[in-house]
C-alpha cells in the first residue's frame, strides 16, 4: 500500500486526496449529469437503484466500517423511511419537507435501537438488530389502518413544488441526494465524531479511557446510519411506487450487508462499488443464464463427446441453470470467496491495482498482502 | 373459549352498536335497544360459560405447554449447536438452521428413496452430517480464523445461502415427508393427549443432553474441547490440536442439528424453509447466554413455551414475533443473557 506523506494537520484528511482525484470526480459528476441523455431508460433506472443502494451502503459504512457496530436489520430502517414517505405523501406534505423528515424520523427509530446497543456488542447486537427487523416487518404487516398490511401501499409519482417528477428528473433528485449524503458522510468521518467512531471500533475500552463518551457516540452512529437509510427508503418507495412488507425482509438486510462486504468497509468508495456490484449482478446473471446452455453445447461439440454424454451434460447444466435457488447459490459463494480472498473488498482491489501502476516496475505482490490476522478473543 | 376470540366477539358487538348508533340512532331506537340487550345477554352467558370452561382451559393450557416444550426442545437442540460452536471458536454459525435442514433432507433420501430402516437411516444421516460439518469448517471457516467477527458471521450466512440453494437444486422445493415410528401415534393421560412425535423430541433432547454431558465430562476429547473453549492459547501450549478440535466441534454441532432436523420431520413437513427455524433458535441461544449448554436448552424451552402460549392466547401475529420481543426484553434487562457470564474484554 502507498501512504502519503503528511506535512500538516489539515493535510491529514482533505475532501479530495489530490487535485487529480478532484478532476476525476468532476469528470464522473459530468458523466452522471449527462447520463439521462446518453443512456436508455433501463440503464437509467439501474443507476437510480445503484444510487439508492449506495446511500444504504454509506449508512452501513458509517455504522459498521467506522463505528464497528454490527447491524443485520437495516431493511427495517429502509421500511420505516419508505412507509413514512408513503403516509406523508398521502397527507399532502411536500417532498422538500418529507424527504429530510423521513431521515429524521428513521434516525429517531435508529436512536431507540441504539439504546440497547449501548449494553450489547458483537453478536448480541447483531441478533438484537435482527429481532428488531422481524418486529418491524410484523408491525407493518399487521398495522393495516396505516400500512394496508400485506396488500401494500401505492405511491403516486413524487412532485416537487407542484411539478411532477418524471423518471429523468427523479434521477437528478436521487443524484443530488446521493452526492449530499456522501459529502455529509465524508465530513462526519473527518470530524471529531468520526474519529470517536473509529476509536470505539478499534477498542471500546481504550476509547473510554481516552475520555470518549462511548454511549453517546454509539447511539449517534446508529441514529446517523438509520437516518441515512431512511432517506434511501424514501427514494426507494418512490422508485418502486409500491411498497409491501415482504420487500423489507431479512434477505434485503443481508443484501445490504453484502454491499459493504463486497465493496469494502474501509472507505465510502467501497459502498459505491458494492452497490454497483449488487445491482448489476442480477442482469449479468440473467445474461449468463441465457448463454450458458449454448456455450456448453459448443464445448461438448468441440470435445467430440458422444451424443449420449452431450445430452446428459446438457440436461445437467439446464437443471442447474434453471434451478430456483441459483441466484442465492452464486451470492453465497461470492460472499464466502470475497471474505476469504478479498477481505478489503473491491475497494481494496482497486487500491492495489492503482498502487501497482503507480510503482510500476517495482510493484511486488508481497508488498500488497494484507497483514495476517490473529484470533482476538472477546473473552477475558 | 379463548381470550382472543372473546375479545374479537366483544369488538364486533361494539362495532355493530356503534354503527347502529351512527346510522339509525335518530330513527330506529328499538333496533338499538335490542342490540344493547343482546350484548348484555351475551356477556351473561359468556360468564357462565367461562365458569364451566375453567377446567377445559386448564387442560388447554397444559396441552399448549406440552407442545411448547416439544417445539422448545427443537429450538434448544439448534441453539445447542450454536453454543457448541460459539463456546469453542467464538464464531456464531448463522448456517445452523440450514445444516439442520440438510440433515432432514438427507433422511428423506435414506428413508423414502433408499427405503432403509428409520434407526439405521438416523445413524447414517448423523454420520454423514458429521463429515459434512468438518468439511464446512475446513473449507469455509478455517481460512478466516481470526478475521473480524462481522466477516465470519457473513461467511456463515453465505454458507447458509449455499446450503439452501443446493438443497433446492438437489431435492426440489416441494414439501416432503418421511415415515417414522412416531408419526400419527398418540399417548393419553386422562384427558391429556400427547402426540408420539412431540414426546419423541422431548425424550431425545434429554438423552442427547445426557450424552453430551457425559462426553464433555468423561472423555479425553471432550475435556480437550472444554480446554480449547476456555483458553485457546493455553490449550495449544498443552499440546491439544486446537485446529482439529474446531473441526470436531463443527462435526458435533452438525450431528446435533441433524438429529434435531430428523426429529422435527414428523411435526412439520420437510421443506426448503425449514432453515429459518435456525433464526428462531437465536433468541433461545441468547436467552441461555450463548455460552452455556444447559442454558441453550432452557432458553429453547422458554422460547417454545412463549411462542406456543402467545399463539393460543394473544391475537394473531404475536406468535411469530413473541420470541424476538422476549429476546429484546431480556437483552435490555440482562445484556449477557440469563445464564451468561459478565466479562469485560481487556485492551
Amino acid at each position: 500500500m502507498v501512504h502519503r506523506v503528511r506535512t500538516d494537520y489539515g493535510d491529514s484528511d482533505p475532501l479530495f486526496p489530490s487535485k487529480a482525484a478532484a478532476f476525476w470526480y468532476a469528470v464522473l459528476m459530468a458523466g452522471l449529469l449527462a447520463a439521462p441523455y446518453l443512456l436508455e431508460s433501463y440503464y437509467l433506472s439501474q443507476l437510480v437503484f445503484i444510487m439508492i443502494y449506495a446511500i444504504v451502503g454509506v449508512a452501513l459504512n458509517i455504522l459498521s466500517g467506522q463505528a464497528g457496530q454490527v447491524s443485520i436489520g437495516h431493511a427495517a430502517f429502509l421500511a420505516i423511511g419508505a412507509y413514512f414517505t408513503a403516509v406523508a405523501q398521502k397527507y399532502g406534505v411536500p417532498l422538500v419537507l418529507y424527504l429530510p423528515l423521513a431521515g429524521v424520523f428513521t434516525g429517531i427509530a435508529g436512536y431507540l435501537v441504539g439504546l440497547p446497543a449501548l449494553r450489547l456488542h458483537g453478536i448480541y447486537l447483531a441478533i438484537a438488530t435482527l429481532a428488531f427487523a422481524f418486529i418491524v416487518e410484523e408491525i407493518i404487516a399487521r398495522w393495516e389502518s396505516v400500512t394496508h398490511g400485506n396488500e401494500g401501499l401505492m405511491l403516486p409519482p413524487p412532485s416537487l413544488f407542484g411539478w411532477k417528477l418524471g423518471s429523468e428528473s427523479f434521477y437528478y433528485l436521487c443524484l443530488l441526494v446521493t452526492v449530499l449524503v456522501i459529502l455529509a458522510a465524508i465530513n462526519i468521518i473527518r470530524s471529531s465524531t468520526g474519529r470517536s467512531f473509529m476509536a470505539i471500533r478499534d477498542s471500546e475500552t481504550a476509547a473510554r479511557s481516552m475520555g470518549i463518551d462511548t454511549a453517546r457516540y454509539k447511539t449517534t452512529a446508529f441514529a446517523l446510519s438509520a437516518g441515512i437509510t431512511g432517506i434511501a427508503g424514501a427514494l426507494y418507495a418512490h422508485k418502486m411506487s409500491f411498497i409491501s412488507p415482504e420487500m423489507f425482509s431479512l434477505a434485503v438486510s443481508i443484501d445490504f450487508v453484502m454491499i459493504i462486504i463486497i465493496g469494502g468497509m474501509v472507505s465510502l468508495r467501497g459502498a459505491v462499488f458494492g452497490a454497483i456490484f449488487m445491482i448489476m449482478a442480477d442482469p449479468l446473471l440473467i445474461i449468463l443464464k441465457d448463454r450458458i446452455p449454448s456455450l456448453t453445447e459448443a464445448l461438448t461439440h468441440a470435445l467430440f463427446l458422444p451424443d449420449a454424454a452431450t445430452q446428459a451434460i446438457q440436461a445437467g447444466v439446464l437443471r442447474v441453470v434453471n434451478a430456483p435457488g441459483l441466484k442465492s447459490l452464486i451470492f453465497g459463494i461470492i460472499i464466502i470467496v470475497f471474505i476469504i480472498y478479498e477481505p478489503m473488498g473491491l475497494d481494496g482491489r482497486w487500491l492495489r491495482v492503482k498502487a501497482y501502476f503507480k510503482q510500476f516496475p517495482l510493484a511486488r505482490q508481497r508488498s500488497a498482502r494484507p497483514p495476517r490476522m490473529f484470533l482476538k478473543s472477546e473473552r477475558r | 373459549m379463548s381470550v382472543g376470540v372473546r375479545e374479537s366477539c366483544g369488538k364486533a358487538l361494539c362495532e355493530t352498536i356503534e354503527r347502529s348508533i351512527t346510522t339509525h340512532a335518530m330513527v330506529a331506537t328499538p333496533e338499538l335497544i335490542s342490540c344493547l340487550t343482546n350484548s348484555v345477554d351475551l356477556s351473561h352467558i359468556e360468564k357462565n360459560q367461562a365458569q364451566r370452561a375453567a377446567g377445559m382451559e386448564m387442560l388447554d393450557f397444559t396441552q399448549q405447554l406440552i407442545s411448547g416444550v416439544a417445539l422448545g426442545c427443537v429450538y434448544g437442540l439448534i441453539a445447542l449447536g450454536f453454543v457448541l460452536i460459539y463456546k469453542a471458536t467464538e464464531v456464531v454459525n448463522f448456517a445452523q438452521g440450514e445444516i439442520m435442514m440438510l440433515g432432514a433432507f438427507m433422511s428423506v433420501t435414506f428413508i423414502a428413496t433408499l427405503g432403509l430402516n428409520y434407526w439405521l437411516s438416523f445413524l447414517l444421516c448423523v454420520i454423514a452430517m458429521a463429515i459434512l460439518g468438518a468439511v464446512m469448517e475446513r473449507v469455509v471457516l478455517r481460512p478466516i480464523l481470526g478475521y473480524p467477527q462481522f466477516s465470519i458471521v457473513m461467511a456463515t450466512i453465505g454458507l447458509g445461502l449455499v446450503i439452501r440453494a443446493l438443497v433446492g437444486i438437489i431435492w426440489g422445493t416441494d414439501d416432503l415427508r418421511i415415515e417414522t415410528p412416531f408419526t400419527d401415534g398418540v399417548f393419553t393421560v386422562g384427558k391429556l393427549v400427547i402426540a408420539w412425535d412431540a414426546l419423541s423430541i422431548i425424550v431425545a433432547t434429554v438423552l442427547l443432553c445426557g450424552a453430551l454431558y457425559a462426553f464433555f465430562r468423561f472423555t479425553k476429547v471432550g475435556i480437550a474441547m472444554q480446554a480449547t473453549s476456555q483458553n485457546m492459547l493455553a490449550a495449544y501450549y498443552m499440546g491439544i490440536p486446537v485446529k482439529r478440535m474446531f473441526s470436531l466441534i463443527w462435526s458435533l454441532s452438525a450431528m446435533v442439528a441433524c438429529a434435531a432436523g430428523i426429529l422435527l420431520a414428523p411435526i412439520t413437513l420437510i421443506h426448503a424453509n425449514l432453515g429459518f427455524l435456525g433464526i428462531k433458535a437465536f433468541p433461545a441461544a441468547v436467552l441461555g447466554g450463548f455460552g452455556s449448554i444447559p442454558g441453550a436448552v432452557a432458553g429453547g424451552i422458554t422460547i417454545g413455551i412463549v411462542e406456543s402460549l402467545s399463539g393460543f392466547y394473544l391475537p394473531e401475529g404475536f406468535k411469530d414475533v413473541a420470541a424476538y420481543i422476549v429476546l429484546l426484553a431480556v437483552l435490555l434487562w440482562k445484556p449477557q443473557g440469563l445464564f451468561g457470564l459478565n466479562a469485560v474484554k481487556k485492551v
